[in-house]
């Protein structure tokens, strides 16, 4: 049995390579698969009928079976099992689909495009069929149930070049694949009802499942409207007729004989035991009815013969459903008969309609005529399918319909008028059957008035074989002695209770009512297709009444409407809306939760640590306003900084001297950012104040701000455990070997937190760079000995007329000139009035003094205040006084390297801290202090974790340097190229002072 | 423990401020929201950290209670030099938004606009498909599409395809 589904799924995935081979004679090698597994069926079919049907997969003299267990947590396994159900439905699969195979033959040609990738699909819709009816297990079945929906998606829209197929195989795809999800929460509940996923046993235990009541009524339901779907129920009908968009031999697979019976597959396997839930009669009856006769009414208004076959399909599937649901032994063995019956008949016509189409190049039964003539062999084919089809004596079609009949007046005997009523509708769409399979010979082959015969060339015999294979199987399956027939399909019948007069397959049963319904059926169809002028008037007139294909549209458009209406609605454009809903959220929900739920009110209150925080915090506050009062640039950057300082200030009031360094630091290097970089825009903040707003932005800022004061207040009463940090002195000196705690924390004990940021970093600055420079970070450095004298920065400075500045002018050139004019190494390349002779000499004396304090605050770190961090920023405030002194030139000079590789010994030399200890076979970021003794300095002690902090020095540095490089240096040089006047009017307002 | 009400306050004072700038159009006046949030967050993380204590230096002779706490000292340390960085970023966006657009601004996003504008007609779904009795009149041509010659004919389809 696996052996099977491996060798459709094997064969199917090496197509495409055979095809490049033979070419579309490839489709015979893949028939022979399916073919030779029809062989082994019929070869073994006595094992699966004769098996205890009833009995649970493992049970002894159960069907054969094969489990293997898969997810097990998941009660999910590849549960496989032939009873005789599969094994007759896969008789049509296998059978069918070698034939179809062999067709695709002669139907395709080896130049048409992805015919390798065709082929394998449809053999592999084959495997998935194969699966889907002999899974044991539901959710095993339901991805063969999917899987079969994404190859007939692929099959129908094969022609992907005609918008045709591919909207109808997206159709099929998503009402089908609606039903399977829905099907899939039914199975859900079904299986974890039962406890098990094994249908076999779920089976076993179905009068306990159908005691528990609604639940499984429900689920039941659930699983029904996957079936409905699939087998192209009403209201799921319009995807069958769309899905002719495929190629035919397609059609007469997927759409006839396999695909659309999976749903027949499930409600003939779930009747035995769920036919008394409180829904299945209702909705499989009057859902099976309302199918058969709106099919059959719409195929009487066809021209294109396909068109004719598809409504026709539909409107079988409903009679076979309705058989298969109304769940009684006579039912069970007629609607066998019929899917049967169905599959030959239906696959032989729709093959016949492929020659047609092949050889005449239309569908259409308007133009064909004279084809009885012109194909005799193939009239006589499309003949008996037809007659078939309409139940016409003495073939297999007539034979089941018989049955059919039979076992609808048994259940219309025992249910009243309900039950009149139903035989009613279904001798109904039996007349309509018998009418449109006389239209659709009478379209394909007869000699019409006004029309010309149609060309018809001869068809080749390996094009008819396997129409002809069906076609015996369709008078044969008549003929056969009927005990063989019943005993095969007896055991599946055998699981409902014992019918009280037992019905019999045969083509003679004496003058009974069903002979009776049988005539009377044939003689209305045949006036129903002598009046088919009349009747194709009247439909014309009449307005469909459930037009389900439009009711489809308009819900997908109601899906397309809502969706761009809400996008609308909340996808404005505007950064602010997104801000103003997500902090609203922010602010109501932990709020509201506080609020809610019972927490400590915050107490034990102090006004301040000492008066001098109260001073600071007020100078805060004042800076944070003057900051959105201020209506100039600069003057805004200005007030965020006094907040700042001012946080560098409580910081050192806090008992946090680190952290007033590094925020002192920071706040001076951003300081000068701000301005580099904001130099070119203009003074005015804004031009107008194109916000509005302002109330509500001022309500949501002071909400959020209440909303964290009380939040924090609320939290810090909330602490009941001991704070984490009250080991960490002891840690710091005895595991760290450093008396700065904040700094043997970072480099140490939360080296992982550290070695993440100093990564932020690198990431930060390779972004500035690359916001400035765009193409590359601009690594080409620039020597003072190849730039001219004065000739940076021209332009840059207002040359004042007035008599100072002149002066200043006059002296700045001749120090230019000056040959002992070496403070600074590039101080010579400005232009003159860019120049400030005091800054530089500063300049020259402070910055190696700042250099060398940066390095002792990064070595120093580990136990007083200082570290990596501030000693970085120490060091990139020194290169930044001498950008600012010497101009771009000499930022280059006094940065040999190139920041990107600075940055990446830094955070290699992290690396190292973190991977050098797992050689020595300890934790990674160990770390270990060294004591050695120099001469004159003593004994000292080197920590290794230090070179943890150099690395985050170095990553420090090179951040600073990029922002200067990027802000500084390259603005510099992108503005010297405009005119002075325009840039002197933007940078004369614009300065603040600060820096130059 | 004890609720520092200054700390508390000019915290909610710089949330409330930078939230405010934050809304606003003007990238720059986001940035500096930006920072004044950094800011603020930074006092929630101190003010957490209790009662003013000793600089967490260590001292043989003093209890672990009596040191300032040193993990929001290391939180804030690193979140300051984040703020740099970060702004640092800004700054280089703010610079290319004006070299780029010579704004200052956060405008619309024209394309999510044109999302909530677009029709609900779509070609692909919505057109009228002409009706197509045959498989075998060679491709349609529909613009886009690779469309190959058509090589049938309806006189005389059979040859074509034999």
């Amino acid at each position: 049995m696996l052996l099977v589904l491996f060798a459709l799924f094997a064969v199917a995935g090496i197509a495409p390579l055979i095809f490049r081979k033979l070419g579309r004679s490839t489709f015979y090698v893949l028939a022979a698969v399916p073919a030779a597994a029809f062989v082994w069926l019929l070869a073994n079919f006595p094992s699966f009928t004769t098996a205890q049907q009833a009995a649970a997969s493992g049970e002894p003299n159960a069907p054969p079976s094969e489990l293997h267990s898969w997810i097990g947590p998941l009660n999910t396994h590849l549960d496989f099992r032939m009873d005789a159900l599969s094994a007759i439905l896969c008789l049509l699969v296998l059978g069918v689909g070698a034939l179809v195979l062999f067709y695709c033959a002669r139907y395709f040609k080896s130049e048409d495009a992805n015919i390798g990738t065709f082929g394998a699909q449809l053999l592999a819709f084959a495997g998935a069929m194969f699966g889907l009816v002999t899974a044991d297990d539901m959710i095993l079945m339901f991805i063969f149930w999917e899987l079969t929906t994404i190859l007939s998606y692929l099959l129908i829209g094969f022609n992907r070049t005609r918008m045709s197929a591919r909207r109808s195989a997206l159709t099929a795809l998503m009402v089908t694949t609606f039903g399977g999800l829905t099907m899939l929460v039914g199975l859900v509940m079904l299986g974890e009802a039962a406890g098990t996923y094994r249908i076999s046993e779920i089976m076993a235990k179905a009068p306990e499942l159908v005691a528990m009541g609604t639940f499984i009524d429900v689920a039941i339901v659930l699983v029904l409207v996957g079936a409905v779907s699939k087998s192209a129920l009403v209201p799921f009908h319009f995807w069958l007729p769309g899905a002719m968009a495929a190629p035919t031999p397609v059609s007469a697979y997927l759409h006839a004989a396999a695909m659309v019976k999976a749903g027949v597959y499930l409600v003939a396997r779930l009747a035995p035991g769920f036919n008394t839930t409180a829904f299945w009669e209702p909705m499989l009856l009057i859902l099976g009815l309302a199918t058969l006769l709106i099919g059959g009414w719409r195929a009487l208004k066809q021209h294109d013969l396909k068109l004719v076959l598809a409504y026709g399909t539909v409107s079988q599937l409903g009679f076979l459903i309705l058989i298969m649901g109304l769940g009684n032994a006579n039912a069970a063995l007629a609607g066998m008969a019929m899917m049967l019956a169905h599959g030959f008949f239906k696959a032989t016509l729709f093959l016949v309609v492929g020659i047609i189409d092949h050889k005449a190049g239309t569908r259409d039964l308007h133009q064909l005529s004279g084809l009885y003539k012109s194909s005799p062999v193939l009239f006589v084919v499309a003949a008996l399918a037809a007659a078939s089809m309409a139940g016409f004596p003495p073939l297999f079609g007539f034979v089941a319909k018989e049955a059919v009949y039979e076992a609808l007046l048994e259940y219309a005997d025992g249910n009243g008028v309900l039950g009149a009523l139903l035989a009613c509708g279904v001798v109904l769409g039996a007349i309509m059957t018998f009418a449109y399979s006389a239209r659709f010979l009478w379209g394909g082959f007869a000699t019409k008035k006004g029309l010309a015969p149609t060309a018809f060339p001869k068809v080749p015999a390996l094009f008819l074989a396997p129409l002809l294979v069906l076609t015996v199987a369709t008078v044969a399956l008549a003929w056969v002695p009927r005990r063989m027939l019943e005993n095969n399909i007896a055991p599946y019948v055998g699981l409902f209770p014992t019918a009280e007069h037992p019905i019999h397959l045969g083509l003679w049963h004496g003058f009974s009512p069903a002979l009776g319904l049988s005539v009377l059926t044939m003689l209305a169809g045949t006036g129903l297709f002598l009046a088919r002028e009349k009747i194709f008037a009247f439909q014309s007139k009449v307005p469909a009444l459930l037009d389900a294909e439009r009711d489809y549209k308009h819900l997908l458009n109601g899906v397309d409407n809502f969706a761009i209406w809400l996008t609308g609605r909340t996808q404005r454009g505007s950064l602010s809306f997104y801000l103003v809903v997500i902090l609203t959220v922010a602010l109501v929900v932990p709020t509201a939760f506080s609020i809610w739920f019972t927490t400590p009110a915050p107490g034990n209150f102090i006004a301040f640590d000492t008066p001098a925080q109260l001073v600071i915090g007020l100078i805060i506050v004042i800076g944070a306003i003057g900051a959105v009062q201020a209506d100039r640039r600069f003057l805004a950057v200005l007030m965020v900084s006094v907040t700042g300082y001012g946080m560098a200030a409580i910081f050192a009031l806090q008992g946090a001297p680190d952290l007033a360094v590094t925020q002192l630091l920071v706040e001076t290097i951003v300081l000068v950012a701000f301005v580099l970089a904001l130099r070119a825009l203009p003074v005015e903040i804004w031009s107008k104040n194109p916000t509005g707003h302002r109330l509500s932005r001022a309500l949501i800022g002071i909400g959020f701000g209440a909303s964290m004061v009380y939040i924090a207040a609320t939290s810090m009463a909330s602490r009941v455990a001991e704070p984490i940090s009250l080991a960490y002195p002891e840690l710091a000196y005895t595991g760290g070997a450093g008396k700065n705690i904040v700094n043997v924390t970072l480099v140490d004990m939360r080296a992982w937190d550290t070695f993440g940021e100093i990564t932020v970093l690198a990431a930060a600055a390779t972004g500035v760079a690359s916001l400035i420079f765009v193409r590359g970070r601009g690594d080409f450095r620039l020597r003072a000995a190849d730039v001219a004298t004065g000739s940076v920065d021209l332009g840059s400075e207002a040359i004042g007329s007035h008599g100072r500045s002149k002066a200043g002018l006059a002296v700045a050139r001749s120090f230019a000139r000056s040959p002992r004019d070496s403070w600074l190494v590039a101080g010579h390349t400005l232009a003159p009035e860019r120049r400030s002779i005091t800054f530089e000499v500063v300049t020259r004396l402070l910055f190696h003094t700042i250099l060398l304090a940066s390095l002792y605050l990064l070595l120093a770190g580990h136990n007083t205040p200082g570290g990596g961090f501030a000693g970085g920023l120490l060091a990139g405030l020194a290169l930044t006084i001498r950008y600012l002194a010497g101009g771009r030139v000499e930022l280059a000079e006094s940065t040999p390297i190139s920041p990107g590789t600075m940055m990446g010994v830094g955070l290699g030399l992290a690396s190292l801290t973190a991977v050098a200890p797992l050689f020595l076979g300890l934790q990674m970021f160990t770390s270990a202090a060294i004591e050695f003794t120099l001469p004159l300095f003593g004994t000292h002690k080197f920590v290794t974790s230090t070179v943890f902090d150099i690395g985050v020095y170095l990553v420090v540095i090179g951040l600073v340097i990029d922002v200067l490089r990027s802000l500084g240096s390259e603005i510099d040089e992108r503005s010297e190229g405009r005119s002075p006047t325009d840039l002197h009017d933007k940078i004369s307002d614009a300065d603040t002072g600060v820096g130059r | 423990m004890s609720t520092n009400i200054t700390l508390l306050v000019v915290m909610g004072v710089l949330f409330a401020v930078g939230i405010y700038l934050l809304l606003e159009r003007s990238l720059t006046r986001v940035l500096l929201g930006i920072v004044l949030l950094g800011n603020g967050a930074n006092l929630l993380l101190l003010s957490t950290g209790g009662r003013l204590g000793k600089a967490p230096l260590y001292d043989a002779g003093l209890a672990a209670e009596e040191y300032s706490d040193p993990l929001p000292q290391a939180l804030i340390l690193t979140a300051i030099v984040i703020t740099f960085a970060v702004t640092a970023f800004m700054l280089g966006i703010i610079y290319r938004s004006w070299v780029i657009s010579h704004a200052d601004v956060v405008a619309d996003d024209d394309e999510d606009l044109r999302v909530g504008q677009q029709s609900p007609f779509d070609f692909e779904e919505d057109s009228p498909i002409p009706e197509d009795t045959t498989e075998f009149d060679g491709e349609e041509t529909l613009p886009g599409s690779d469309t190959k010659t058509k090589t049938e004919t309806k006189t005389d389809p059979g040859e074509a395809r034999a």
